[in-house]
Parts: C-alpha cells; sequence; structure tokens
C-alpha cells in the first residue's frame, strides 16, 4: 500500500509556513480573476438593467454621468441643482409624467431620496413591512438597510448632518419608519425613501419650531411689533415631526424654486420622448435631458476596457507567481534531495517518490480550491454592496 | 547470504574503479568492511543492495541473482529482504518517530501495513529503549535515540540481510557501543546477516569478521 498522501498531508503539516504560503498565492491567482468576472457582471447587470428601465433623466448641465449615478444608482456626486419648476414644467407639457428626485443627504450612511409615492409605482416598489410614507418627516427604507440598522416599522432613523462642523446649520431630523421595502437586488434596497417635503425639511427650507407669537421667553425674543416678531436663534427648532406639532411646519419662499437633483421623465410614448428630448437639446437651456442607458452604455464601454487591461495584469501576475511557485518547489526538491535519495535507497521508486509530491500539489490545489470557492461565494453573496462601494 | 564473483563497475566520469574478483559472506555472520574513504565501500553496499548496477560480474544475495533481476525486481528485493542503517539516520524529521519506523510499508506494495505490523514496531521500538517517544517528530530526538529508531525502521520488515553504512559514525563513544550491542542483539533474534562499513577500529574486535577493502587490490576476500 502506498501513503502518499498521508505521507503528503503530514510533510505539509510540519512544514506550515511554507504550505501556508503556497495555499495563499494559488488561491489568490485563482480568485482575482474570478472575483473579478464576478464583480464586472454584477456590475453591468445593476447599471444596465436599472438604466434601461429608466427612459428620461432631465438635471442641470453639467456631468451626465454623474446625473445618471446620483439619479438611479444614489451616488454621493450631487450634481448641479434644478428647480421642482422643471418637474412641473415637465408635466405641463402633457408629453410624460415626471417624478422629481432630491438625493443629496444621508441617513447613518444610507443615501436619502426625497421623491414622490409614484416613484413606488415607477420602480414597483413595495413595502413587506409597514406602508409607504405618508406623513411629513415618514421614510421608508430599502430591505438591506433595514437589515444593517436593525430597523423595522414604527422605529425611528436621524438624517445625517451635511457637515460636522456646520454649527449655524439644520439640526438632522428624526424620522419615523413607516415601512420596509422588499428586497429588489438594487439601489433601493440601500436608500431611504423620504417625501420630496421631507427632504427638504431636512435641508431647512421647510420647519418648523415654537410659535414665536406665544414665546413669552425674552432671551428667545429680540424684537415684537403689531405685525412681525423677530426671534434669535435660542428660538427651539423641532427635530421630530409628530402629530402635536406637524402644524407648525412651514414652506419659506416658492416651492416651485425649492431644489431637486433630477427629474426622472416618463414619456407617453416614442413620439413623445422623441419632442421632449427636443425641447431639452436645446443649447440655451440650463438643463439636459439624457437616456441613462446610452450614458451608462459609454460606462460600460470604459469599464470593460479596463477590464481587459486588469485582465491582461492579472494574466502576467499569474504567470509570474506560477513561475515563483515553479521555483519554490524546484527549491524545496533540492532541498530535500537527501530524503528523496533516503526513500530510493528504502526501496521506493522514482515513480512513488514523483506520486508523493504529486499528491503534496493535489493537496495544495485542494486547500486552494476550496479556499477559493469560499471567497467566491462571500465575493458572490456581497456583490451588490460591493458593486456599490467600488463603482457606484 | 553474499556471493560476488568477477565484479566490475566504475564511474567514468570520476575515474573510479571497483574490482571484486571473488566476495561471499556465510549467513549470520557480522561482517565488518573497512578500508580508506573513497575506496568503494558504499559502493559496494550499494551493488549488493542493487541501488546500482555492477557492469559486469554477479551478485548473489540469499539466492537472488541481483545483477539479472530489473529495476522493479530490485527495488522490492531491497525493501523486503535488506534493512539498511545509514550513518546520518536519514530519518524523516516531519514524520513521528513511529511514521519513521513504518515509512518503508507506506512507500511500497511490496510490503502490507497491518495492524501486526504496527504491533512489531512498537514491540521492536520498545526493546530498542524508544517505547516513550513514538509520537514525537524524529527531529525532536537525540542522536542516539535517532540511530535506534533507523535500526527499528531496517529491522521491521524482518531483512536477512542488514547493511550498515558508518552506522555509529556521528555518535559518541557509549552510544557508539551500546547501538552496536542493539544492532548486534536484534541481528541475532533476527537470524539475520550484518555487513557493516565503518571506520572505527576499537569496534573491529566485536565482528565476526572483518574485511579490509585493500585485500580486494591484491585477490578475492572470499
Amino acid at each position: 500500500m502506498i501513503d502518499s498522501f498521508y505521507i503528503a498531508w503530514k510533510y505539509l503539516l510540519f512544514s506550515k509556513a511554507r504550505s501556508a504560503t503556497l495555499v495563499a498565492c494559488i488561491t489568490l491567482i485563482a480568485v482575482l480573476p474570478l472575483a473579478l468576472e464576478i464583480i464586472l457582471d454584477e456590475s453591468e447587470h445593476q447599471l444596465v438593467e436599472r438604466a434601461e428601465h429608466t427612459p428620461l433623466l432631465v438635471g442641470a448641465r453639467g456631468s451626465a454621468l454623474d446625473l445618471v449615478m446620483n439619479s438611479l444608482y444614489f451616488a454621493d456626486e450631487v450634481p448641479e441643482l434644478i428647480s421642482m419648476l422643471t418637474a412641473d414644467e415637465i408635466t405641463a407639457t402633457d408629453l410624460a409624467y415626471s417624478i422629481p428626485l432630491y438625493v443629496r443627504f444621508q441617513a447613518r450612511g444610507f443615501p436619502i431620496v426625497g421623491t414622490t409615492l409614484d416613484y413606488f409605482d415607477f420602480r414597483r416598489l413595495r413595502p413587506a413591512a409597514g406602508t409607504p410614507f405618508g406623513l411629513l418627516g415618514e421614510c421608508v427604507i430599502g430591505s438591506a438597510v433595514a437589515r444593517e440598522l436593525g430597523l423595522k416599522p414604527g422605529d425611528s432613523l436621524l438624517s445625517s448632518p451635511e457637515t460636522v462642523f456646520d454649527l449655524a446649520g439644520v439640526y438632522p431630523l428624526k424620522m419615523r419608519v413607516a415601512g420596509v421595502l422588499a428586497p429588489t437586488h438594487s439601489a433601493d434596497d440601500l436608500a431611504v425613501l423620504v417625501d420630496i417635503k421631507t427632504a427638504w425639511v431636512i435641508e431647512g427650507l421647510v420647519h418648523g419650531h415654537e410659535d414665536v407669537t406665544r414665546s413669552r421667553d425674552g432671551s428667545v425674543i429680540i424684537e415684537r411689533s403689531e405685525s412681525n416678531v423677530t426671534a434669535n436663534a435660542k428660538l427651539m427648532q423641532y427635530t421630530e415631526i409628530t402629530a402635536a406639532n406637524i402644524d407648525a411646519f412651514h414652506l419659506h419662499g416658492n416651492p416651485e424654486d425649492y431644489p431637486l437633483t433630477a427629474v426622472i421623465a416618463l414619456p407617453h410614448d416614442d413620439k413623445a420622448a422623441a419632442i421632449l428630448r427636443g425641447r431639452y437639446q436645446n443649447a440655451d437651456t440650463s438643463y439636459q435631458i439624457v437616456p441613462p442607458a446610452d450614458v451608462i452604455d459609454t460606462l460600460m464601454t470604459n469599464i470593460f476596457r479596463i477590464r481587459n487591461v486588469l485582465d491582461a495584469v492579472i494574466l502576467f501576475v499569474g504567470l509570474a507567481t506560477l513561475m515563483a511557485l515553479v521555483l519554490v518547489f524546484a527549491l524545496s526538491l533540492r532541498l530535500r534531495q537527501r530524503e528523496i535519495d533516503t526513500i530510493f535507497k528504502l526501496g521506493c521508486s522514482r515513480l512513488t517518490i514523483a506520486q508523493l509530491l504529486g499528491a503534496e500539489i493535489v493537496i495544495i490545489a485542494a486547500f486552494s480550491s476550496v479556499l477559493c470557492l469560499l471567497i467566491l461565494s462571500v465575493v458572490a453573496h456581497y456583490d451588490q454592496q460591493l458593486v456599490r462601494a467600488l463603482f457606484i | 547470504m553474499i556471493s560476488i564473483e568477477s565484479l566490475r563497475f566504475s564511474y567514468p566520469q570520476d575515474g573510479f574503479n571497483l574490482q571484486i574478483p571473488a566476495f561471499s559472506v556465510p549467513v549470520g555472520q557480522k561482517l565488518a568492511v573497512i578500508g580508506p574513504s573513497g575506496s568503494g565501500k558504499t559502493t559496494l553496499l550499494n551493488l549488493i543492495a542493487g541501488i546500482v548496477a555492477p557492469d559486469t560480474g554477479r551478485i548473489q544475495v540469499a539466492g537472488v541473482p541481483v545483477h539479472e533481476i530489473t529495476d522493479a525486481g530490485r527495488r522490492d528485493f531491497r525493501i523486503t529482504q535488506i534493512g539498511f542503517v545509514f550513518q546520518d539516520f536519514e530519518l524523516l524529521d516531519y514524520l513521528s518517530v513511529l511514521d519513521n519506523i513504518l515509512h518503508p510499508y507506506r512507500i511500497t506494495r511490496a510490503l502490507q501495513l497491518t495492524p501486526a505490523v504496527a504491533r512489531r514496531a512498537r514491540e521492536l521500538a520498545e526493546q530498542m529503549g524508544i517505547g516513550d517517544k513514538l509520537q514525537r517528530h524524529a527531529g525532536d530526538l537525540s542522536q542516539g535515540e535517532k540511530q535506534r529508531a533507523a535500526i527499528c525502521r531496517a529491522l521491521l520488515p524482518q531483512p536477512k540481510l542488514i547493511l550498515a553504512d558508518e552506522a555509529t559514525g556521528n555518535l559518541d563513544p557509549d552510544n557508539k557501543l551500546h547501538i552496536l550491542d542493539l544492532l548486534f542483539e536484534a541481528v541475532d533474534q533476527h537470524g539475520a546477516t550484518l555487513l557493516a562499513v565503518t571506520h572505527d577500529h576499537e569496534l573491529l574486535p566485536r565482528f565476526d569478521r572483518v574485511v579490509d577493502f585493500n585485500e580486494f587490490r591484491g585477490g578475492s576476500a572470499a
């Protein structure tokens, strides 16, 4: 009986550092291209599918890519702002429905998406628990947000200040979680959806505070006349919208001028889409209208160009590593020459010696394969998050 | 046990030439081979064990014409009929003492590793005084303990011939005598024949017969 694997296993166990290094090198060579393949496939899937389901996007002139990435995938880069008037104008053309988007703020690292209930129908979002937002100050969170933050309907979520050092800035808004969306395997899983007015509350354009006409606190009121009351910054601002204070919330200025990051335009038909695009392609306007699929197509072309370069780099690194491994193995054989001579003298054939060394390679390859599969399954499990972290 | 006739062997690249007109060792004899370095003592052991084949001549060991059989046949013959004890013990550091003793059984189909063999390995180790070290790595043993383990490995297949290539060369004087006693005891117990290459003239009186390699220059050493 030849116990090649037993002897090989004992050797590998004895030379733990060498064995671990070999396993790590082989795993790395195999994992890199395969993991990249998984991530790029998922990125293509996520980017293309969502873009193809969004007919037209209207935003301020500037980077079309920033506009698409912010509006479709809620990327951090905020495009130039447009106003609510744009959304109203699109609806007024009778060529398309419009869905306003204001994607600027965050809550505990997740993007807050200010929009309307039409967005739920458009993206076919449905709550797995609770209801869509109904009141000012309510939010509906994506499945991944609920899972990672451990939130459920009835809980609350605080918006994050835009800058930590903005002492004069607006207080964070404590939002009530009205519902949790069913998983969609899209950017919506990682979003906090709020009514567009709630997004404006977070910005401070819509706000609520104690009634200054009733306040008798001398340290708050600076000046009081029959028609006007002036208060200082000590005036208490509400940081949570409740049934008791909701009536105290009010707009300042004209709502048509309130900011949006983009408007999703849903043309009634192809002809309406063509006419709408024609209107916004006029160089005089400060807007742009883009079909997201075209923008993503350009992005994917660039990504795949990079992918080819990466593939080539990985191939060269892989070849170099393989050569290094062959060298390590050859040197190891030389170091073990005496051992090989001994077992040959004892009566072992050259073929059996090759079998013993082959068993070592098989064991190392088996460990590398298992490790590789584990890493790839982790990558496959978290591919959406990885894609968001790496590309969006 | 061993019968050599008209043997010629050479390493052309080194200009090394070995000629043995006639040489024989009867069964059960404990024979010491002495001679200057490079005279061919180790080569003689390799020829007897079938590790290298002679250019011409005949070698017969335990009735087996070693010079005639195939490589595979010589390997099977070597691992079943010959026990090799080396100067540097040649144990594998990554194996336990027990695994080292059982090693010949794991590298050939000619020997079958059975529970009885494993039991015999333990008994042999007990006899050699390393019964309590069986689970330790070979690298953790003292020189004397290593050689005892190497002798156990050589004796386990119950070989008819034991070839010892300066088996006591790396041991201190006390260990030298003790290991030689153990080796002789084991050889007697197993009814084996011992052919030992040595440089140590102090040990020679303990052998049944001593062959000086210089004798081969003058004729046979039968």
